[in-house]
């Protein structure tokens, strides 16, 4: 193996489309105008010598290294900062630029130790020697050699003694990352790089890593640079958190990673990272991993390590068990977002072919399914429509619900860069996000609603977009279905639907609404970006349905800077999702109950495939309390800890005869599991991610599996002993099957992608290199609907026992139940979860910042400390959920999306007290009733409520039933339940299902 | 009865502001008017009286000589040791060609019926008449550099910003006068600020900017304080604001004051500071004229290039450019520093020689010792020995003799300098003032002190010379602006017209 070089040529890519005609040392060379005459020089193969240059950062011109003379002019200017013109002639040599050069190294040399900690990582010695000079002849200089280095950083070490004060450090810091951390302290000789006055651990530095990154010598170096060494080979690869899904050269020394570095040609980050994603890898080889499997017959059982073959036996003898005495249906998995697409497309396989049922779930239930149902039913497909790139193109930005620069940090950097070019940014979050105000941007309106009034609020500003002209009318005639806009039209025109309105329950002024919605319809590029604060609601699918309503009245489809983009939670929720993991589709979003969909299945895989929706994760929680479910397949989730109401989700699990994890580390999850089979980190996989831009990155093995299996192999093996054989040589051949299934991954293949570095799906003849941008001269589904979004405000609400509304979300540090980041040093920023609130409610219960509170709803309680804050307003709290300890689901309710059962995390009413007892005590409460009923009567309610229906609602409820359900709790619903219980328009849906047959 | 009694920075120094108070407790009934000075610094404080005649001017006065000077009924220009006879016949000032500072010393200074009355605001009016490419075309023709130090020709720079589209432009004066030994930008605005203003809105209208800001070092309390009144009196006059004097033309000015970088004076990091970031060098191109403040086109120009510009619109052109040599053309104004006998502002046409300059007008040495060096053009500006005093003062001639007019500083030193010390001073100055972007300046000024240091101490003295002017060829060459660039030329031009003080023999 080598390693793999990125050619880094000075300045960035010049914009125009022009080209200009010049000379460089007797070559003639076409570039585009604007282009440095560095950066025209390396492309005709001349390397002018630099240290301040790196095309990530714009030219800066300090280090006088790349000096140059053009014909006619006096001057020697840097080759970086001088742009070319037509017919210049340059010369990059001769004895006056060779005297310039060597005088200004002979100064580096007289400030810089003669030999360097780092080798050749630092370059000013190399660039030295290929100027022709060693060392310099001044004499006992003042120099700053005795400096003292700053490990304050866990990841990372700052020797000023090595600093040449190029900037390239500071200039990331600003440029690439935004945070602007690092300045220049001082003048002249004593300019020194700083953490802006403090150390680096202390500064406000983010730990993204652009500076070490951008640093030309050893003064910022990984660590682990210095402690496992140079590395000697490099290997191409995809982050494994967030759906940003940046691409890394994994640099190695034999086994060891030594650093990841962002690939400036990753198609996501462009050569950037967060501290996550370049730093927080060490839980792969964690001393926690578990490498061999186990079982046990019960979980109050110790775990026995044993043998895959036993293992395996095992675990299909006991589903075989389950399935021989409560039927077919009684078992079930769940496939994993952080998983390839490979790796999840056989777990749907397994369940739907071997285990013969559709019992297949995934944790984007409980982030994105609403923006499946949403953008599914208004533009025809599951997906965000832009690629990242397209944000700098924005003029206004809409960012709701979402906290980039924490959950999505190197997106957040993007989004920065808009934003400080010009585009004005609003923000749509009950809390006080940094986006709001941060160092270089702020937000122009900030709508700090209620938590539970999204709907509400995009409403707002339809209705004033609507009702002020502000309509699009020819984009909108041009491209959206007619009947269904005109009827959206009168709908939202409708004053229910005004700012003044809904201003007492989303508490938004309505004159800054009104402002809002006028900025972003008079965009010339309108874009929305938003994240799990639209999904997580009991209206979820109806917010997302708003906003694709919103960005098609306003004519933001189609184009670059504009479009509707989901923030994806995990690295791989958009191609979990894609591989057919929800219970009702079959891969490429293609409903189970369509014949010829399902005949492609049953012809490649040589099986019947169930024609009716399997369970939802809510709904095989609420089967195993009937006992109908005893059995589940659990791929890297930990939904002991992340799914809501954890008193349920426990209660569910323990009703369970055989639950097999297969995971990294033992988790809570595990804590009821019967079957441990060691899972794979990132750095051991063979395979595929999709990001939020339906970018499909490679995932490549950088070191053997620990557990000496890949993990579809454990999944086929499982297959196999449970009757149906499955078995794949390689994560190609899984994507040559999924490409041979689906027609939007037709034109994908490992081959392609090596070829190409990554594809944005849809892949196939009509666009065989991929799709960066959908819905451009039409939507997906034909026309764009308009739906209809009723506000039906959540059940959960305030009270007097639970006066207040509790919101969760994510640090930057920390990633989700934190599996991952808490076995990593990133614990140094964030070791436990805290919760936010506002000095009025503190006061009001006589709580002080850094006490512990208690937390509790109406489904339990738990224990953690306050911090008092003007980042949520009166009446809202919020905190993470990265720690077990801290139990932040075991206050989170059943409720959820009316569409897609997304649990409501983002809404919960609660009430705090001060508490005497630290944590660790948190209170499940008992569950009993027949919880299934319950659920039913709930969740048909619901989809009467909430359906967008002009006339019939009935109809459209039991389609929506008839779609999603199985036919079980269809059974249940008409058969056991007290018809009093259900709204009208439930009980004539049932009429109708009863009359057609073709459902049943 | 009017009194004239400067409040001038340099007159308040040496006591104007107790002269002044002197006067009022013998008879509070005179109307006592601080003007600006009249730039005589060795007459300050320079008392003058207004008598049917004309000012009757006395100096330099002190508050001890007040009550002679009113037994010498100096209120009706009686006769007292101090009596200099008419200020307008003092020879110094006489003879001297104020174009730009006409008006300094003379009016006072917040007083815009005084500056109307003395020609102000003609200029303004007759640009408000013309369109942006007559007015362009009539500072081009008027041969106006860039007071500055630069001499870039005003006319193409404000061509250049009035030709880029943009929807906002700016007017930036740099007022950052940090030279050693320069104080013209101080006394223009403190003794006629209104010229600037009136300077700035011309620019505005010339390019199309509405904007004007003023870069004002932090050093200079009194011409902060004096400027921003007068802004104040010219919005309430309706010069300034929405309607300039009635017109469409809108155009306003707000002052930023410096925080004591004298980097801060080069244009572009002016603009980096005036953005609220930190005074550092930004590379060329873009030129400022195009992609400037805040990335907007702006015109970047000295308060005496601009303070120049309503009298060029007032009497024209060819009334201007009859002045001067060759293509420096008009007047530049001088200021003599250092240990000289007469020290202040002589305002002459380009031309005057080095010698008259620092004899005629400067009378030699303070210290009456002989006349050894004279550097001009502030801490980087070169060193001249006697034997070039017939060096003509123009920007080609000093060039031509190995220096550079910069912003007109003329420092006086008599034999007991050493050029060596002066050379290490320069290389130190560059140290501490240096941005620290360029290598060259930032570390090669430090080289550059400790190298010269041991040539004092006599260390290998023609190795440590041949790495000095090495040196000095890299920072020329090599450095990203003015700062280091220049700083070789004092150091150069010590070692050229002053060989023996860098002998290594200790003096």
């Amino acid at each position: 193996m080598t390693m793999i070089f990125e050619p880094d040529f000075g300045t960035p890519p010049s914009q125009k489309s022009d080209l200009v005609k010049l000379e460089i040392d007797g070559r003639e060379v076409t570039v585009a105008a604007d282009t440095s005459i560095m950066r025209a020089a390396l492309q005709a193969g001349i390397d002018i010598p630099k240290l301040c240059s790196t095309d990530r950062l714009k030219a800066f011109g300090s280090c006088r290294l790349c000096v140059i003379q053009v014909d006619g002019r006096n001057a020697t200017p840097s080759s970086c900062t001088t742009p070319v013109s037509q017919g210049m002639k340059v010369s990059t040599q001769s004895e006056k630029l060779d005297r310039i050069r060597k005088g200004v190294m002979e100064l580096y040399l007289s400030d810089h130790p003669t030999e360097c900690a780092t080798g050749d990582e630092c370059k000013v010695h190399g660039v030295a020697k290929k100027i022709g000079i060693s060392s310099s002849r001044y004499t006992n200089p003042e120099t700053h050699l005795g400096l003292t280095k700053d490990e304050s950083n866990p990841y990372f070490t700052f020797d000023s003694t090595e600093c040449i004060v190029c900037n390239r450090c500071v200039r990331a810091c600003d440029e690439v990352q935004g945070t602007f951390a690092l300045t220049i302290e001082n003048r002249g000789f004593e300019a020194r790089v700083s953490s802006s006055g403090t150390s680096f651990i202390e500064s406000e530095c983010v730990s993204c890593g652009a500076c070490v990154q951008a640093c030309p010598t050893g003064a910022l170096t990984e660590k682990t640079l210095l402690t496992i060494g140079s590395p000697t080979s490099s290997v191409i690869t995809t982050c494994a958190y967030c759906g940003v899904g940046c691409s890394f050269k994994a640099e190695m020394r034999g086994d060891e990673v030594v650093r990841m570095v962002p690939l400036k040609s990753g198609g996501a980050n462009e050569g950037h990272s967060c501290v996550k994603g370049r730093f927080a890898y060490g839980y792969a080889t964690h001393s926690d991993r578990i490498t061999q499997p186990m079982i046990r017959n019960a979980i109050t059982d110790p775990w026995k390590q044993v043998s895959w073959e036993e293992a395996i036996s095992f675990a299909a003898d006991g589903l075989k068990r389950i399935q021989s005495e409560s039927g077919v249906d009684a078992i079930g998995g769940i496939t994993s977002s952080r998983c390839t697409n490979e790796e999840v497309f056989v777990v749907q396989k397994m369940i739907r072919a071997a285990f013969g049922n559709n019992n297949v779930d995934t944790c984007a239930r409980v982030c994105h399914s609403p923006t499946g149902y949403g953008l599914g039913q208004t533009f025809g497909t599951s997906a965000g429509t832009q690629d990242f790139e397209s944000v700098q193109h924005s003029d206004v930005i809409m960012l709701i619900g979402a906290n980039p620069t924490s959950a999505h940090p190197v997106f957040a950097s993007r989004m920065k860069q808009a934003i400080r070019k010009g585009a004005k940014l609003i923000v749509v979050d009950p809390r006080v996000i940094p986006l709001v105000r941060a160092p270089g941007v702020s937000a122009s309106h900030h709508l700090q609603l209620m938590p539970g009034t999204n709907v509400a609020v995009i409403n707002a500003l339809a209705h004033v977009i609507a009702t002020q002209g502000l309509i699009k009318r020819e984009f909108v005639e041009a491209r959206c279905d007619a009947q269904s806009f005109k009827e959206w039209e009168e709908f939202i025109s409708r004053s229910e639907n005004s700012p003044e309105a809904s201003e007492s329950s989303t508490r938004v002024p309505a004159a800054l609404i009104r402002d809002a919605a006028r900025l972003f319809a008079e965009a010339e590029n309108g874009s929305i970006y938003y994240g799990l604060g639209v999904t997580e609601h009991s209206q979820g699918s109806t917010m997302v349905m708003g906003i694709a309503n919103l960005a098609m009245a306003t004519g933001n489809i189609g184009r670059k800077g504009v479009g509707v983009n989901p923030l994806r939670g995990q690295n791989n929720v958009q191609g979990s999702c894609d591989m057919g993991s929800f219970p009702h589709e079959l891969p490429g979003y293609r409903h189970i109950s369509n014949p010829d969909t399902r005949k492609i299945f049953n012809d490649a895989w040589g099986v019947e495939l169930q024609a009716r929706p399997g369970m939802r994760i809510p709904n095989m929680f609420d089967a195993a309390l009937a006992g109908q479910y005893r059995g589940i397949y659990v791929q890297g989730e930990d939904i002991a800890q992340s799914d809501p109401n954890t008193s349920h989700v426990h209660a569910a699990l323990r009703a369970m005869d055989m639950v097999i994890v297969q995971d990294l580390f033992l988790n809570e999850t595990s804590k009821f599991a019967h079957v441990f089979l060691p899972g794979t980190s990132f750095l051991e996989k063979d395979g595929t991610f999709t990001n939020a831009e339906r970018r499909i990155n490679r995932v490549r093995p950088v070191m053997k599996s620990k557990t000496g299996k890949s993990e579809f192999e454990v999944t086929c093996d499982l297959a196999t002993a449970m009757g149906y054989p499955m078995s794949y040589q390689n994560g190609a051949e899984i994507m040559d099957e999924i490409a041979a299934t689906t027609p939007t991954f037709a034109g994908v293949s490992f081959a392609k992608l090596d070829e190409l570095g990554s594809i944005q799906w849809p892949c196939n003849s009509s666009n065989p290199e991929g799709t960066p941008m959908m819905h451009v001269d039409k939507f997906v589904r034909g026309e764009g609907k308009f739906m209809k979004t009723t506000y039906v405000p959540t059940d959960e609400k305030a009270t007097r026992k639970y006066p207040l509304l509790l919101t969760t979300g994510r640090v930057l540090s920390q990633y989700n139940v934190g599996a991952q980041t808490r076995r990593t040093s990133n614990n140094i920023w964030h070791s436990e979860d805290i919760l936010d609130l506002h000095e009025s409610d503190a006061q009001l219960r006589g709580i002080a910042d850094g006490s512990w509170v208690k937390l509790s709803s109406r489904v339990g309680e738990t224990i953690m400390k306050a911090r008092i804050t003007d980042e949520v307003p009166a009446g809202v709290v919020y905190t993470t959920f990265h720690f077990p300890e801290s139990g932040a689901n075991v206050i989170t309710t059943d409720f959820s999306d009316w569409a897609t059962n997304c649990p409501e995390y983002k809404v919960t009413a609660v009430e705090i007290s001060p508490s005497l007892k630290a944590p660790g005590a948190m209170v499940e409460t008992h569950i009993d009733g027949d919880v299934q009923l319950e659920s039913i009567i709930r969740m048909a309610n619901q989809i009467a409520a909430n359906i967008p229906a002009g006339n019939a609602p009935e109809i459209q409820v039991a389609h929506h039933i008839v779609q999603f359900w199985t036919p079980e709790m269809i059974r249940r619903l008409r058969e056991d339940v007290d018809q009093s219980r259900l709204m009208p328009d439930v009980v004539r849906a049932i009429e109708i299902t009863l009359m057609t047959n073709q459902y049943l | 009865m009017k009194i004239y009694i400067p409040g001038d920075s340099a007159a308040v120094s040496v006591g104007a502001d107790e002269v002044a108070a002197a006067i009022a407790q013998m008879d509070s009934s005179i109307d006592i008017v601080r003007n600006g000075s009249r730039g005589a610094l060795w007459l300050e404080t320079l008392v003058e009286v207004e008598t049917p005649d004309g000012r009757i001017a006395y100096g330099p006065v002190t508050a001890g000589d007040v009550e002679a000077l009113f037994e010498a009924d100096f209120l009706h220009g009686g006769f007292h040791p101090l009596l200099l006879g008419k200020t307008d016949e003092i020879e110094w000032l006489a003879s001297q060609d104020r174009v730009t500072f006409a008006r300094v010393g003379v009016i006072d200074p917040l007083s815009i019926d005084d500056y109307r009355a003395h020609g102000g605001l003609i200029g303004l009016r007759h640009a408000l008449q013309l369109s942006a490419e007559t007015l362009i075309n009539e500072i081009t023709e008027s041969g106006l550099r860039g007071r500055g130090g630069a001499g870039f020709p005003a006319g193409i720079k404000w061509r250049t910003v009035a030709q880029t589209y943009s929807d906002q432009k700016y007017i930036c004066c740099n007022a950052d006068e940090g030279d050693s030994g320069t104080f013209a930008d101080r006394m223009l605005i403190e003794g006629d600020p209104f010229t600037l203003i009136e300077g700035m809105t011309i620019a505005g209208i010339a390019v199309g900017a509405t904007q004007g800001i003023v870069y004002l070092r932090s050093e200079y309390p009194h011409a902060i304080s004096t400027l921003q009144k007068a802004i104040d009196i010219a919005r309430k006059s309706d010069w300034l604001g929405d309607r300039v004097l009635g017109t469409a033309v809108s155009f306003d000015i707000s002052i930023r004051v410096g925080a004591g970088s004298y980097v801060c004076g080069e244009e572009t990091a002016m603009l980096e500071s005036i953005e609220g970031k930190r005074g550092v060098v930004r590379a060329k191109p873009p030129l400022p004229a195009i992609e400037g403040l805040f990335a907007k086109p702006t015109v970047i120009n000295n308060v005496l290039t601009l303070s120049t510009v309503p009298m060029i619109m007032a009497n024209g052109a060819s009334a201007y450019k009859a002045r001067g040599v060759g293509k420096s053309l008009g007047t530049q104004v001088f200021q003599l520093g250092g240990n000289i006998a007469r020290g202040g502002i002589v305002e002459k046409a380009f031309g005057i020689t080095l010698g008259e300059l620092v004899n005629t007008y400067g009378g030699g040495t303070l210290s009456a010792r002989p006349l050894r060096a004279v550097q001009i053009g502030g801490p980087l500006g070169a060193y001249f020995s006697t034997v070039q005093f017939d060096t003509s003062m123009d920007y080609e001639s000093l060039i031509a003799a190995g220096g550079m007019l910069g912003h007109g500083g003329v420092v006086v030193f008599d034999e007991s300098v050493d050029l060596a010390q002066q050379a290490k001073f320069a290389m130190e100055f560059c140290a501490l003032e240096s941005c620290g972007k360029c290598t060259p300046c930032r570390i090669g000024s430090t080289r550059g002190a400790e190298t010269i240091d041991l040539i004092i101490q006599g260390v290998r003295v023609e190795e440590n010379k041949k790495l000095l002017l090495d040196l000095c060829e890299v920072m020329t060459d090599g450095s990203l602006c003015a700062m280091g660039g220049l700083t070789p030329l004092p150091v150069k031009s010590a070692m050229i017209n002053f060989p023996s003080d860098f002998n290594g023999e200790k003096k």
